[in-house]
């Protein structure tokens, strides 16, 4: 019988198996993908330092063979069942049934699929990226940045709060780290195409975490970076794969064409689909935005509305990396409570 | 651009179409300013994919004109609907072809108020009662024609005597599709292809051997606009729409444009004379215009119908250069002549438009 199972092998993952493992507690994870990392295999650059993901990858990935951590790669989870011992019973695509005396579920989230908003032309022009495929872009470069027809830009936009914050879509809330990626990656291209014009369209910027409000201001002192107040209404191609976009400026209280080279949608997050097969297979009860629903939202973030289960990361809603960790390091303690009470 | 990308999204929005049994519900503009394409619906439909639809006398406007002008109450145009419904029942037909885009629009509107408000469609009927005693069924199948004539544009490809091809070069034509607001744009799911990117259209270009021009100004509105244009003192604006249209295909030196809404096929064709006549502009490259056409005019063209049967001649942007791309074959001298071969009065020539 083992301690914990963790399901998702990203950094929440990874940071509560290594905190309950130095409790004490025998843990194995469960990750779908064929590495562990998460999202965080694709990401360049960490705001607001501009820190290599790889760095925190790399500290990761030596924590956990320090600790030889269990862990299962391309395994699904398909259901979770509470026994009447209050033992849990888990299968996984493996034909392998764990039994454990409690899981935790660091299954993360999902990026909004930008072809949703069939407006903004994303998988149709070539020009238009997600700010995930600016990352990899920005991952593998290089040599000199150019648009993916092979264009050094000119003129960069980045749309935020696509698929956030838009009922249309389904999703009302907001996602919190689109702004502040979006700030990150401005910054970052005006480093790479400094003749460029890079423009923000915005509903609101919600720079909540430290050094972020720092950091756009230095978009805005340092790199010009324009931020314009309004949405995106649509998109259109121009002969030469450039791109018009129809934009809404509410301070100036007129619309306006943009022409640019690229345009990146900055996607909003939303609860990863296996999270939504876990919480019907186990009765876990979801909040509105589809994320689980946290027990007690000020003292009991990491606990669920059953027993022996327990959150860590994004699985309960969109959070940075500084915020997952911490978050999934109170998880372990939250284990820890449960596991003693246990004995 | 990336055409999966579009198929992905095409693959959302596709759309039961009846194969055969039509009331034919027809179109207040289109009968005036373009009569002939709906007698080449009709003929299509008949002669060539043997079809059954009945063309009913007792049909009539649906309204929606008046109604989109804050002029018709929606209960009257309701009512309107429900009486055509009633004659369509009474023909013993379930499903509906509807010549016009705002029609289409109007009936699409009006059945899915009725699905959610129960209570209206009881009222309607009472109404429509004692108005008429007449009783009707809401139709099995909606469909606006340019659904048809995509649905069968296989079948009229395989008849086809001509391709959208340039004769000389060999080369696909250049079409720039406009689909009207009311067909896609307040109900996609009830649109081939979506409100973003329509299929419908382009669907049948590509099945006849054309390209669709993809320009930046592709969703902008024809100018129609309804109130930009009925009320008089708007129609610059109805104009400068137009225009903005016009000036960004122009680069695409497209080589006609086809239009599935009734007021899109007119406002194009016509502002493009008011243009030359105000700026002394066209825009195509040798001054003739770019040619407008509707969806069963290209059907007929494809179909090698006389282009005077199909009242192309009846457009303001003059058709030959099309005619001559595709190498059409037509007598310049039957151009203004009656069903009986008498010659009609041949209309002045614009000032800055060629002929």
């Amino acid at each position: 019988m083992i301690d914990v199972l963790i399901i998702g092998g990203g950094i929440a993952g990874l940071e509560t198996a290594c905190s309950l493992q130095d409790l004490g507690y025998e843990t194995v994870i469960v990750e779908k993908e064929k590495t562990i990392g998460g999202h965080l295999n694709d990401w360049d650059t960490l705001f607001p330092t501009h820190r290599s993901a790889a760095e925190v990858l790399e500290h990761y990935t030596e924590e956990t063979r320090k600790r030889a951590l269990t862990i299962y790669l391309n395994t699904y989870v398909i259901s979770i069942k509470k026994q009447n011992d209050g033992i849990f019973e888990v299968q996984t695509s493996r034909d392998v049934v764990f039994h454990c005396k409690s899981v935790v579920l660091a299954s993360g989230y999902q990026l909004f699929n930008a072809e949703r908003k069939e407006e903004y032309g994303y998988k149709i022009y070539d020009n238009v990226l997600t700010s995930a495929d600016l990352e990899k872009r920005l991952k593998n470069l290089q040599g000199e940045f150019t648009t993916p027809t092979g264009v050094t830009p000119k003129r960069i936009a980045f749309i935020h709060c696509v698929g956030s914050r838009d009922e249309k879509s389904g999703n009302h809330y907001c996602s919190k780290l689109c702004c502040v990626t979006a700030v990150k990656q401005a910054i970052h291209m005006k480093q790479l195409c400094p003749q460029a014009d890079v423009f923000c369209c915005y509903m609101d910027l919600r720079m909540y975490g430290p050094g972020f409000e720092e950091m756009y201001r230095e978009a805005q002192e340092k790199y010009h970076v324009q931020f314009i107040r309004g949405r995106l209404s649509e998109v259109a191609e121009n002969a030469n794969g450039s791109l018009q976009l129809k934009v809404e400026d509410t301070l100036a209280a007129r619309p306006s064409r943009l022409q640019v080279d690229m345009l990146v949608l900055m996607v909003g997050m939303e609860t990863a689909k296996s999270t939504e097969l876990f919480a019907q297979s186990c009765g876990l009860e979801c909040a509105s935005n589809r994320f689980v629903k946290t027990k007690d939202h000020h003292i009991g973030s990491n606990q669920t509305n059953v027993d022996g289960i327990f959150t860590a990361g994004a699985s309960i809603g969109p959070l940075s990396v500084f915020d997952t960790v911490n978050h999934a390091k109170s998880a372990a303690f939250a284990v820890n409570d449960y596991l003693k009470a246990m004995k | 651009m990336n055409l999966e990308g579009k198929k992905q999204i095409w693959s959302s929005y596709q759309k039961d179409i009846a194969e055969d049994n039509y009331y034919y519900a027809r179109s207040c503009i289109r009968q005036n300013f373009y009569p002939a394409s709906e007698v080449t619906f009709l003929r299509i439909l008949r002669e060539e994919l043997g079809k059954n639809i009945f063309d009913d006398p007792n049909h009539t406007t649906c309204t929606g004109i008046g109604y989109h002008s804050d002029i018709v109450p929606f209960d009257t145009i309701q009512t309107v609907i429900a009486r055509h419904f009633a004659l369509m029942t009474e023909a013993g037909l379930e499903n509906i072809a509807i010549s016009c885009v705002t029609s289409f629009g109007m009936y699409t509107e009006i059945l899915d108020l009725w699905e959610h408000f129960p209570e209206q469609l009881e009222k309607i009927r009472e109404y429509l009662y004692k108005a008429t005693k007449r009783e009707f069924n809401v139709p099995k199948n909606i469909a606006h024609t340019s659904d048809i004539i995509y649905k069968f544009r296989e079948e009229i490809a395989q008849k086809a005597k001509y391709k959208l091809i340039n004769k000389e070069t060999g080369e696909p034509l250049r079409v720039v599709e406009h689909i009207g607001c009311h067909y896609a744009k307040m109900f996609p799911t009830k649109g081939v292809g979506g409100a973003e990117f329509p299929q419908v259209l382009s669907g049948m270009i590509e099945s006849w051997g054309g390209n669709v021009v993809d320009y930046p100004e592709r969703r902008h509105c024809c100018g129609f606009g309804f109130r930009n244009y009925l009320i008089q003192a708007n129609r610059g604006y109805s104009v400068s729409n137009t225009k903005k249209k016009l000036e960004s295909m122009k680069p695409f030196k497209p080589d006609f444009i086809v239009a599935n809404c009734p007021g899109c096929a007119m406002f194009m064709d016509k502002w493009q004379y008011t243009l030359a006549e105000m700026e002394g502009v066209t825009y195509d490259e040798n001054g003739y215009g770019i040619p407008v056409l509707t969806y069963e005019e290209m059907a007929g063209l494809v179909l090698g119908y006389n282009p005077w049967d199909l009242g192309l001649q009846t457009h303001q942007v003059q058709c030959e250069s099309l005619l001559d791309k595709i190498g059409i074959e037509y007598d310049p001298k039957a151009k203004y002549l009656d069903k009986n071969g008498n010659q009609l009065p041949i209309p002045e020539s614009p000032m800055n438009l060629k002929v």
